[in-house]
């Protein structure tokens, strides 16, 4: 029998407290260190128990999906780079892919190449600070954050000497990328693939087998499979509580299907799970990444048939999705054949998995509120947009 | 045993802390603004004019199109056209922009205008360092901060003007033969 989620939230809170016990109301955020931006939420405790909890979001909300209405479909590209800001690669590809299927437009190799080696150092990248944000947000102040941002940075240092940019990169085209990465820049990017091993080597002996991070995380915040696929979770979240689905594998996008790689799966579905989840894929991939590195060929990066200026696709619509490194990130457009899209619509892997934060949290206490709201890794620019 | 696991970490940061004396990988810190980082060259920021020669109004590129300022997604740049014509670097005469205005607390360094310009007249700076002490319009940039010389250009992305010269090059003879 499947879980429904409105169920589970709309339990009668159990009163344990032998004292005259009246609920406390709080509200956390929206500035609050941990809450990963301005992100509010007003829970009930009884004692130190979560027996409900109200997320308040919007505090970031900056019409993007109707300002991608009234600008040109390249005039959105930048602002997808906002929507979560440390991600704007695979921003831009979700949104590039989806006007490339709205159109019709044909992709160079090496821009496919290309896009994959930047979605997957990327994801490196994401999960690196995720990891870091995760420990300070358990009370690991500093240290592991500093180490997570320093090989941050070193991708980031990429990412710069290709786009311009370190996070509003802006890269991706209709139809291929902006500019072709040089040799040197490849030669940069293998490096830092080589030595990324040692660092996650050195962070997992750092924590996985810390005591206090194992009593923080292990059995905190189930989500069984059934809730998580109704809820319509998506991503590492989704693998933790065990399902088997992989954009990458179910959709094939890109060229993904050229490449060797392994899903990893959770068992428990618990904070624990999350965060070992996002170290093995970080392995799958550098993975990718060699095997990328290996398959590059030069050739043009762009579609010359695309046009820059007055870009109108014909009438339809469009849905084009990604595995983001948070999940199913996805475009919906739908065009009336003119220079601006009719309705320009965000999936937003971010927003969909908090749905499911009150159903982790009930039954926690405070400080796990903040593990596991830290294990969904949301980034507020997504989550309002 | 319990506290092993602690321990282990308290190693790896003892080797990161000692390694950082040591390792160049381990000490990424720079002390700004006393020491900086190189850009890469690609780098960008705000968007400048870059003319030919030494005058500023005699060889600015810019024809005062207004693609930019069509395309512009944040809308930050304001174009007045002139009503009289100079000539452009092959001597055909054009309009020129009265007012060109870039807001740069709008701006988003999208590059956006530089990939839709026709004429090669608007390009990205490197300049980073640009707080203000007023509140108003200290940031709205005019055409005579706007406008850089085409040798500034080529000291920030070398290979990318050494690029746009050639290209304008082969627009120019191509220009001249039939004439």
């Amino acid at each position: 029998m499947s879980v429904g989620f409105h169920e589970l939230a709309e339990a009668p809170p159990p009163m344990t407290s032998r004292l005259d016990g009246e609920l406390l109301e709080i509200s956390m955020g929206p500035q609050h260190p941990s809450t990963h931006g301005v992100f509010r939420m007003n829970v009930a405790l009884d004692g130190e128990t979560v027996v409900k909890l109200k997320p308040v979001f919007g505090y970031l909300h900056r019409n993007h999906e109707k300002i991608g209405e009234t600008t040109s479909y390249l005039g959105s590209m930048p602002y997808t780079d906002r929507l979560d800001y440390f991600c704007s690669m695979t921003n831009n590809w979700a949104y590039a892919l989806s006007v490339e299927k709205l159109a019709g437009i044909e992709v160079p190799e090496r821009a496919e190449y290309l896009r994959v080696v930047l979605a997957e150092l990327t994801r490196l990248q994401n999960h690196t600070s995720l990891l870091g944000f995760l420990l300070s947000d358990m009370g690991a102040w500093g240290t592991p954050l500093m180490y997570a941002f320093r090989e941050r940075e070193k991708i980031l240092d990429l990412f710069e000497s290709l786009s311009g940019s370190r996070m509003m990169c802006d890269y991706m085209r209709f139809g291929g990328c902006r500019v072709d990465a040089g040799p040197d820049w490849m030669e940069r990017a293998r490096k830092v693939v080589d030595a990324y091993p040692r660092f996650l080597d050195e962070f997992e002996k750092l924590v996985v087998s810390n005591e206090i991070l194992i009593a923080r995380t292990q059995e905190i915040g189930k989500l069984s499979a059934e809730l998580a696929i109704n809820a319509g979770i998506t991503g590492p979240m989704l693998r933790a509580s065990g399902v088997n689905y992989d954009l990458r594998k179910v959709d094939g996008y890109g060229f993904y299907p050229r490449f060797k790689f392994r899903v990893p799966l959770g068992d428990h579905g618990d904070c624990y799970d999350r965060l070992m989840m996002r170290a093995l894929e970080m392995r799958e991939s550098l993975d990718i990444l060699k095997q990328a590195f290996e398959q590059i060929q030069p050739g043009p990066v762009m579609n010359p048939k695309v046009k820059i200026r007055a870009f109108k696709p014909p009438i339809g619509e469009a849905y084009g999705r990604i595995e983001g490194p948070k999940g199913e990130l996805g475009f919906y457009l739908i065009s009336d054949g003119g220079a601006r899209p009719y309705r320009y619509r965000v999936r937003p892997p971010s927003f969909i998995n908090l749905t499911v934060l009150e159903d982790m949290c009930l039954g926690h206490t405070v400080a796990d509120v903040m593990v596991i709201l830290g294990s969904i890794d949301i980034v507020m620019g997504e989550v309002d947009r | 045993m319990i506290g092993t696991g602690v321990l282990k970490g308290m190693a790896v940061t003892m080797r990161n802390f000692v390694g950082s004396y040591f390792e160049e990988d381990r000490l990424t810190t720079v002390q700004y603004p006393e020491e900086r980082a190189p850009l890469p060259e690609n780098y960008r920021n705000f968007p400048f004019l870059p003319f030919d020669g030494e005058d500023p109004h005699a060889g600015l590129r810019c024809v005062a199109c207004k693609i930019c300022e069509k395309e512009c997604p944040p809308q930050c740049i304001y174009i007045v056209k002139s009503e009289d014509k100079k000539p452009d670097y092959i001597g055909k005469p054009q309009f020129y922009p009265k007012v060109f205005n870039i807001d740069i607390s709008v701006c988003m360094s999208c590059q956006i205008c530089v990939e839709v310009c026709p004429f090669e007249a608007i390009k990205m700076d490197k300049v980073f360092e640009l707080s203000r002490q007023e509140r108003f319009d200290a940031l709205l940039m005019r055409k005579s901060d706007l406008a850089k010389s085409n040798d500034y250009y080529h000291t920030i992305h070398p290979t990318e003007a050494a690029e746009v010269d050639a290209n304008l090059a082969a627009a120019a003879a191509a220009k001249k033969k039939p004439a």
